[in-house]
């Protein structure tokens, strides 16, 4: 059944509070999530005040300020820090979205930082990812054909069958879609969530690929793909500005297509 | 159970090969109501202040009784359709979901059948 309240070891208490140093002109407040496996203690919310004028223009920049400067143990995902590799995903004021690509000053008064909603975490801001990289693997993410290509050139494709596939290859697997759908906050162990089905409608798109029957035999489940309810938090929240909840849609509509 | 794989555990059963219908019906009731929900409150608006004769020969009248057992039918199967589907989503205990479905399917059949004959019985009269 679903749980109203957290659990007694879930629940957040406040931490510890980092002041600007004196003389700070333009303060930007952080409440950041910490949550250290090795300690048994309940997770915190812990302050950290920073000198905005010090400071790079995005959310990313001030944890990494964050880190260097004061506080070693706070934990996170980054490598590119340009919105390609989609490692720092996070729910930051409410929203998940790519810390390198969230500007600070978009957010009025404190920024609060979570790591993405209802996943298990690992430490501070990393969730545990291990269902979603399974989920990608079971698509079968890879070009399927049983033609052999031509000995001297790449596969043929019009650019009309190319353009099909803008809107979807930009997908850089955050999970901030994933993790803001409430169908997979429910039943994400059955439901693939927006970014596999994206991901899935990529290669069911692809004029290239000669197994679209086979995969849409595996997506045709009540939970694997009907648990979508077009709630639509998915395009909402993509940081990459995609639109996963279209992708679903064309998926069922070519379940309907096919019968 | 516990120390299967994440991709053992993500594959599970594998796709059942439906949901499909169930997605399709559930589109085809919500049209067909359109128009008979709009009939429905017109009607019931046109009846307002009329006495119990006058709406008993409304709902006798080939014309009323018809539309009004399509509109139970498509109502019943389309909210059955809906009520499957938070069921599946918000029960996790097997046995209970299980349960709760079957009740669910039966409860339809049951206010279908009892509605589809209240109507014929005012049809086609006592």
């Amino acid at each position: 059944m679903a749980e109203f309240t957290l659990p007694a070891n879930s629940k957040v208490t406040e931490g510890k509070v980092h002041k600007a140093p004196a003389g700070t002109k333009r303060v930007a407040t952080f409440r950041i999530y910490r949550w250290d496996p090795d300690t048994g203690a309940n997770p915190r919310l812990d302050t950290f005040e920073i000198d905005r004028d010090q400071c790079a223009p995005m959310v990313l920049d001030a944890l990494i300020k964050i880190k260097s400067e004061i506080d070693s143990t706070v934990t996170f995902r980054r490598s590119c820090r340009e919105g390609i590799c989609g490692s720092c995903a996070m729910n930051i004021d409410g929203t998940n979205t790519l810390a390198c690509l969230k500007p600070i000053d978009e957010v009025d008064g404190t920024i609060d930082i979570y790591p993405l909603p209802h996943m298990p975490v690992v430490k501070d801001l990393v969730p545990d990812l291990s269902v979603p990289y399974a989920q990608y693997t079971s698509i079968k993410p890879w070009l399927q054909t049983e033609t052999a290509p031509p000995p001297d050139a790449e596969r043929r494709q019009s650019l009309d069958e190319r353009a099909r596939l803008d809107g979807l290859w930009e997908c850089v697997l955050c999970f901030c879609c994933t993790t803001s759908c409430p169908s997979y906050w429910w039943n994400g162990d059955r439901y693939l969530g927006p970014a596999i089905l994206l991901q899935a409608y990529r290669w069911i798109a692809d004029s290239r690929d000669e197994a679209t029957g086979e995969r849409l035999d595996a997506l045709e489940d009540p939970f694997r793909l009907y648990r979508c309810h077009t709630i639509m938090n998915c395009t909402r929240t993509c940081p990459k500005s995609l639109n996963p909840a279209k992708a679903i849609a064309e998926i069922k509509k070519l379940m309907v297509a096919r019968r | 159970m516990a120390m299967r794989t994440a991709i053992a555990r993500v594959r599970g059963l594998g796709s059942a090969k439906t949901g499909t219908e169930h997605w399709w019906m559930q589109r085809v009731t919500a049209v067909a109501m359109i128009p008979l929900t709009l009939w429905f409150v017109a009607s019931m608006v046109s009846l307002a202040g009329a006495n119990f004769e006058t709406a008993y020969l409304w709902v006798a009248s080939p014309a009323a009784s018809v539309p009004m057992i399509l509109l139970l039918l498509a109502g019943l199967w389309h909210g059955k359709l809906g009520l499957q589907v938070v069921v599946e989503d918000y029960i996790h205990a097997e046995g209970v979901k299980v349960a709760i479905l079957m009740l669910l399917s039966l409860a339809t059949v049951a206010l279908g059948v009892a509605g589809v004959f209240a109507v014929c019985k005012i049809s086609f009269g006592e």
